[in-house]
């Protein structure tokens, strides 16, 4: 348990499609606290997360009592408390202009978008490239693909490093994709194989966005997926370039929004 | 729910089109098929004849001869063939204007008229003056601060495309240009929001959302100052064959090359901070271009052009969240980098 006292917190919270994640900071935009939630917006999961973080810090009994706040994320705009609402395309690269020291390319994953950012030298957001409406390679289509394997999506990791061969998907649209794994399983497929094809189709349209956005080194990922290391692995050899993460990654929105509301570094 | 689902609806199930076809496409063909709108409004009298250019769209080619099929009524094509080349050379100009001259014929067959070469210079003339006239009321919005709202193209422009050869059409068109005139005097403006960014819009208006694009844009202060697709109809000419290198002129038709030159020259004469680009599922064309388009663009002008999907007629293929998203990734981009106020 972290004790301060007399001291400004900041508020960064963000509402994702199938999670909520909260961090705050204090005025030197270090983290004392974050929370988490595996559900997202129109549910209990930011007040839950809120009400995590907020356990962590004895001198700040609820959220009207931090100095500013900020909500990100697909849910932002259904947290009229917070101070002020901002994208989570600045807020992840804020979050990971934090976190990865150097960091140009940010690839997030969530989970129902996957996103590419690209930051110039001071960490600022300057370009960035997004899936388009379909929800094939996203952290969602990992949740079908893990319902369908019987495993949580924490377990996908491991299970590809069993691969002895990867079973390709060829499809992109999530509904087909299942059936093809579907198809693969009911044929005798080992699962990891299939896993890891799940693995590489989402690496390939990771990557074709990435190419799209441009690819400047050093290389972050954030989002849910990024703590998926066989995953991440996969990309670093497909894109030819280190692929940093950090067990905040999922927390890089709700960081970048906190630091908003701090007022730190130079993005908006 | 939207009107237009019902004959996507009826274009998909009755009459068994992909889901993938143009939603234009879709919508006229199940129209021709129930012959009334959904919604019981503005009923169209079927055509006794179809006459279709294909100069904007190749898709066109087999929608119209499948609409002439259903109808049982002649198919004129006019094929404008996609230009490789920067320029329109004479050989386009005589493969096209042979094509129109063989259509007059056939028009002529069906309809029992004869060619009024008086009244056809008539026309031109009127449409040309329209043209120049839809043009220059375009150009408002390169005042800074625009006097316009740069969105209001998407529906003056109707009348440049459907009644361009209308004496009507030009006299709306004065009052429209005496009215952005009198602002410009006035120091006013109809765009009734801080002016705080110029954007480009590149593509067609997501037709079923024109309210829901443009609210996010207003709320955050971005003019619409540089498009393409409306002035587009501003074309001018004075001979046959100045019509027919008009019609090899239109955007859709011309090469990567002289795209690129033509949104340059409107982004930097609407002194744009950044661009929207709308990725239209119905236009596979379209879609396959914009995205380069938009990068040549961005690195040209230096400003941010940031794609989002949609499309022109079908209401299922926009999310207004993503939309929301992408545009406040947009302002924030152009707020950090310095670009606009």
């Amino acid at each position: 348990m972290v004790y301060y006292n007399d001291m400004d917190y900041y508020l960064g919270i963000d509402v994702g499609s199938t999670a909520s994640k909260c961090v705050v900071v204090d005025a030197s935009g270090e983290i004392v606290a974050r929370g988490l939630h595996p559900t997202g917006a129109g549910t209990v999961g930011p007040r839950a997360c809120v009400d995590e973080a907020l356990a962590q810090v004895p001198d700040l009994p609820s959220a009207d009592d931090v100095a500013s706040s900020c909500a990100t994320g697909y849910g932002r705009h259904l947290e009229a408390w917070t101070t002020m609402q901002m994208s989570e395309l600045s807020c992840h690269a804020k979050g990971a202009a934090h976190l990865f020291e150097g960091v140009r390319t940010v690839i997030d994953i969530g989970g129902q978008d996957a996103k590419v950012l690209s930051l110039d030298e001071g960490g600022r957001l300057v370009d960035f490239v997004m899936n388009d409406k379909c929800a094939a390679g996203t952290g969602r289509f990992l949740d079908v693909m893990a319902g369908v394997f019987g495993c949580a999506v924490a377990n996908l990791s491991e299970l590809d490093r069993e691969a002895t061969e990867i079973a390709a998907i060829s499809s992109t649209c999530t509904v087909f994709a299942e059936s093809e794994v579907i198809s693969k399983l009911a044929a005798g497929t080992p699962i990891p194989n299939i896993v890891a094809g799940v693995h590489e189709s989402v690496v390939e349209r990771t990557h074709g966005l990435a190419k799209r956005a441009g690819v400047t080194p050093n290389v972050a990922m954030t989002g849910g997926v990024a703590l998926n290391d066989s995953l991440r692995e996969r990309l670093e050899r497909r894109i030819g370039l280190p692929v940093a993460t950090s067990p905040l990654a999922q927390f890089a929105g709700a960081y970048g929004a906190a630091l908003h509301a701090c007022g730190q570094g130079g993005n908006a | 729910m939207p009107p237009t689902l019902p004959l996507l609806e009826h274009a998909e199930g009755d009459l068994g089109y992909s889901s993938d076809l143009c939603a234009y496409a879709r919508i006229s063909l199940a129209y021709a098929d129930v012959g009334a709108c959904p919604n019981g409004e503005r009923d169209m009298p079927l055509p006794d004849f179809v006459l279709c250019c294909n100069n904007i769209c190749n898709c066109m080619m087999k929608w119209y001869e499948n609409l002439g099929k259903h109808l049982g009524i002649p198919v004129i094509m006019i094929d404008v063939p996609y230009s490789n080349d920067y320029d329109i050379d004479e050989k386009r100009i005589a493969y096209v204007g042979a094509q129109f001259r063989a259509a007059i014929k056939q028009l002529e067959e069906i309809t029992g008229k004869t060619w009024d070469e008086d009244k056809f210079q008539e026309v031109c003339r009127r449409s040309s003056e329209c043209g120049r006239l839809w043009l220059e009321a375009a150009s408002y919005t390169n005042y800074k601060p625009s006097p316009v709202n740069g969105f209001e193209l998407f529906n003056h422009m109707a009348v440049a495309t459907v009644a361009r050869g209308r004496e009507e059409s030009v006299d709306a068109f004065r009052m429209l240009i005496d009215d952005y005139r009198s602002f410009v005097a006035n120091n006013e403006s109809n765009w009734h929001a801080p002016e705080n960014h110029r954007i480009m819009f590149e593509g067609i208006a997501c037709w079923p959302y024109l309210r829901a694009t443009l609210t996010p844009l207003k709320e955050a202060g971005v003019n619409t100052t540089a498009m393409v697709y409306g002035p587009a109809f501003g074309l001018t000419y004075r001979t046959f064959d100045e019509m027919v290198e008009a019609y090899c002129s239109v955007p859709n038709a011309v090469n990567l090359e002289r795209s690129v030159e033509l949104r340059k020259q409107v982004g930097a004469a609407g002194k744009i901070d950044g661009g929207l680009v709308h990725i239209n599922r119905s236009c596979k064309m379209w879609s396959g271009f914009a995205p380069e388009l938009a990068r040549r663009v961005s690195a040209d002008l230096g400003v941010p052009m940031i794609t989002f999907d949609g499309d022109q007629a079908d209401p299922r293929n926009f999310s207004e969240a993503q939309y929301q998203t992408r545009v406040e990734g947009l302002v924030e981009i152009m707020e950090s980098t310095g670009k606009g106020a």
